[in-house]
C-alpha cells in the first residue's frame, strides 16, 4: 500500500483553471448509508415488527447496518477545472458525486457549492413510450430549462445525438431505440444545458467512437462556459482526455489529489498496471504498490 | 478489496476546517441540499410550471401508447367503470329507486370520485415510485404530486366529454348552471393536490401506506354517496347528528353533489348539504395550503437514505 499521499489544493500546481474562484468546497465530508433489513431474519415479519416497536435503540439489533461510504473528504474545486474521480468499485465515487449534487445528506462536514450542481442524467425523466422528440422537451424542462430554451436548442440536441443520421428516428418512441442510440440521446439532452457545476457518472462509456469524441469535445466546451466538471469513470483514457486534475478515492478516503498524470500513474500502479499500454505518457508499470 | 466498513478514519484532514468554511463564505457559496424558504420554494415551483404540465401530459399519453386502441381508452375506461357500477348498484342492488336521472347521477358521481381517488393514489406513490427521478434531478419535489394530480385532471376532462354525451342522451338539458362545473373542478383539484402532497410525504417515509390506501379509499367511496343519494339517507331522520354532519361535510361528497347540482337539472339545491360552497372552498384551502406546507417541511429528505 502506498503511503497517504494526500495533496491539497494549496500545493497543487494550478492547471488551466482560474484558481481564484472556488465552485465546490467539500469540508470534511462523511457520508453514511443506513440499510434496512440486513440483520438476522431480514425481511421477515417478526424482524419488521421488532424494528417498528423498538425503533432507535434497537437499530443494530433489528438489522439496520451502517455503511460508511465516504470518510473525511475535503477538497476545493475551482472554476474552469475538469476533475476526474477515480477509484476501484465501491470506493465512494458516485456517492460523493450525489452528495455534491445535494441529493444525498452528509453525516458530518459540509459541502458548499456555487449555484446548483447537476448530475448529468435525465434518464429518469424520460419515458420510453414517448417519441424522442417529446423526450427532448420533457428532459429539457426537467433539467430546468424554459420552453423557449428547449425550442431554441432542440435542433442542436438532435444533431448532436446523431439520432437522425440513419433516418427519421426522433419521431419514434424511445423504447424502439437501440441501447446505444438511447444513451446518445440522453447524453445530448443532458449536455444541452450550461451547468455551473456538472457531474458526470460514467457517461462517456456509451456510444460509438465518433460519438465519444463528440462528447469529450462537448465536455471541454461546457468547461469553458464557466463551469466546473466532475467526471467519474473507470476508463483512464477518457479521464486523461478530459480532466486536468484527478481525485482518487479508495475505501471512501481521499487518497490522492493532483494533476491527472501523476495520480493516474499511481492509480494504475495500484490496480496492477496501465489498462492501455498505448497511454500517452510513459507509465512506470514496474512501480508496484 | 475486503470489507470496507471498519477501516479507521484517516488522520484528521490537514486543511483547516475553518479555512474551508471561510473560503466558501467569502465566495458566496451555499450549502448543498438545504431546504429553501417557503417563498423561494413557491418561486422555484412556479419556474417549473412547464415541466409540471409537460410531465403530466407525457404520463397521460404514455399510459395507453402500447394499446391498439390508443387514446380511445381515455374515454373507454371511465365509461366501463360507470357501466360496472350501474350493473351492480343500479340494477342488482336497486339504489336507483327514488333517484331521478339515475344514470347521469351515478356517472357524475363515479367520474368525480375517480378524480379524487386516483389523484390520492398517484400522490401516495409520487415520491416513492419516482426515486430515480428524485435522486437524479433537482426540482422542487412538490412538482411531482401536483403533476400527478394534474394528470388526473386531464384524464377527468376526457371523462367529462363522455359525460356530456351521456347527459344529452338522457335528455338533461344544457343550461347555464353547467358553467359552475369550472369552479367546482378548480376547488376539487386544489383539494386533491393538497391531499396528494400529504400522502406523498407519508408515502415517501413509509412506502407501506400505498398497500393500505386502496382499502381506505374504497371505504371512503362507499360513504361518499357515489352510487346512492346521501340526501335520501339523512332525510330519514334516524341518524345521529354527528353521522349526518360527517356525511354532509365529507369533501368528496361535497364536490360530487356540487357537480351533480351544476350538471343535472333534476338535482335540486335542496338535495345539497348545508353550507356547501363554504365547505368546498374550506376543504380546498385547508388541504391545498396545509398539504403544501406539510410537504415542503420535509423537502430535503425526499429520495434519501
Amino acid at each position: 500500500m502506498a503511503e497517504q499521499t494526500i495533496e491539497y489544493h494549496t500545493e497543487r500546481t494550478p492547471v488551466a483553471a482560474d484558481s481564484t474562484i472556488p465552485t465546490v468546497v467539500c469540508d470534511g465530508v462523511d457520508i453514511v448509508y443506513r440499510v434496512n433489513g440486513t440483520g438476522a431474519g431480514r425481511g421477515s415479519a417478526t424482524a419488521a415488527l421488532n424494528r417498528m416497536l423498538r425503533r432507535e435503540k434497537a437499530e443494530k439489533a433489528a438489522g439496520v447496518r451502517k455503511v460508511h461510504a465516504v470518510k473525511k473528504v475535503s477538497f476545493v474545486a475551482y472554476k474552469g477545472e475538469a476533475i476526474g474521480l477515480i477509484g476501484t468499485n465501491g470506493s465512494g465515487k458516485s456517492t460523493l458525486l450525489k452528495a455534491v449534487a445535494g441529493l444525498l445528506p452528509v453525516e458530518n462536514g459540509r459541502i458548499y457549492t456555487h449555484g446548483q450542481p447537476s448530475l448529468l442524467g435525465v434518464n429518469a425523466a424520460l419515458m420510453g413510450d414517448l417519441t424522442g422528440e417529446r423526450n427532448v422537451y420533457l428532459g429539457g424542462l426537467a433539467m430546468g430549462m424554459s420552453r423557449e430554451q428547449v425550442k431554441e436548442r432542440y435542433q442542436g440536441i438532435v444533431d448532436f445525438s446523431g439520432i437522425n443520421e440513419k433516418g427519421d428516428f426522433i419521431t419514434l418512441p424511445m423504447r424502439t431505440y437501440s441501447s446505444g442510440m438511447g444513451a446518445r440521446l440522453r447524453f445530448s439532452i443532458a449536455a444541452a444545458k450550461d451547468h455551473d457545476v456538472l457531474l458526470i457518472d460514467e457517461a462517456l462509456a456509451t456510444g460509438d467512437r465518433s460519438f465519444q469524441r463528440r462528447s469529450e469535445e462537448r465536455i471541454r466546451e461546457l468547461r469553458q462556459h464557466a463551469g466546473t466538471v466532475f467526471l467519474v469513470s473507470h476508463n483512464n483514457k477518457s479521464i486523461r482526455d478530459t480532466c486536468d486534475r484527478v481525485l482518487w478515492l479508495e475505501r471512501g478516503e481521499l487518497r490522492m489529489d493532483g494533476p491527472t498524470e501523476e495520480v493516474l500513474e499511481a492509480y494504475e500502479a495500484f490496480t496492477g498496471g496501465a489498462d492501455k499500454p498505448k497511454a500517452p505518457a510513459p507509465t512506470p508499470a514496474g512501480q508496484v504498490a | 478489496m475486503s470489507q470496507v466498513l471498519h477501516t479507521p478514519p484517516p488522520s484528521p484532514a490537514p486543511a483547516d476546517e475553518d479555512d474551508l468554511a471561510a473560503l466558501a463564505a467569502r465566495h458566496g457559496l451555499t450549502v448543498s441540499g438545504a431546504r429553501p424558504s417557503l417563498r423561494e420554494y413557491v418561486r422555484q415551483l412556479w419556474e417549473r410550471r412547464h415541466f409540471i404540465t409537460a410531465f403530466a401530459t407525457a404520463k397521460l399519453t404514455a399510459q395507453y401508447s402500447q394499446a391498439k386502441l390508443g387514446q380511445i381508452w381515455q374515454v373507454m375506461t371511465p365509461l366501463l367503470n360507470a357501466a360496472v357500477y350501474y350493473f351492480i348498484f343500479g340494477i342488482l342492488l336497486g339504489t336507483k329507486r327514488g333517484v331521478p336521472d339515475y344514470i347521469p347521477f351515478l356517472v357524475t358521481g363515479v367520474f368525480i370520485w375517480t378524480f379524487t381517488q386516483s389523484s390520492i393514489m398517484a400522490g401516495t406513490r409520487a415520491i416513492s415510485g419516482n426515486l430515480g427521478l428524485v435522486r437524479a434531478l433537482h426540482f422542487p419535489r412538490a412538482a411531482l404530486p401536483i403533476s400527478f394530480a394534474l394528470q388526473q385532471l386531464q384524464q377527468l376532462l376526457f371523462s367529462m366529454a363522455a359525460l356530456v354525451v351521456i347527459l344529452l342522451c338522457f335528455g338533461v338539458p344544457i343550461s347555464f348552471s353547467w358553467l359552475m362545473a369550472v369552479p367546482v373542478l378548480i376547488l376539487q383539484f386544489t383539494f386533491n393536490a393538497g391531499v396528494s402532497m400529504i400522502m406523498a410525504r407519508m408515502g415517501a417515509k413509509t412506502p407501506d401506506i400505498a398497500q393500505l390506501m386502496p382499502f381506505v379509499l374504497r371505504t371512503w367511496m362507499y360513504v361518499s354517496g357515489v352510487m346512492w343519494s346521501i340526501d335520501k339517507l339523512t332525510s330519514k331522520d334516524h341518524l345521529p347528528h354527528l353521522v349526518t354532519l360527517a356525511l354532509e361535510t365529507n369533501p368528496a361528497a361535497v364536490y360530487i353533489d356540487l357537480m351533480r347540482y351544476s350538471l343535472i337539472d333534476s338535482f335540486h339545491s335542496s338535495q345539497l348539504p348545508p353550507h356547501v360552497w363554504p365547505a368546498a372552498l374550506g376543504w380546498a384551502l385547508l388541504a391545498g395550503v396545509g398539504g403544501f406546507i406539510y410537504f415542503w417541511k420535509a423537502e430535503e429528505t425526499y429520495g434519501r437514505g
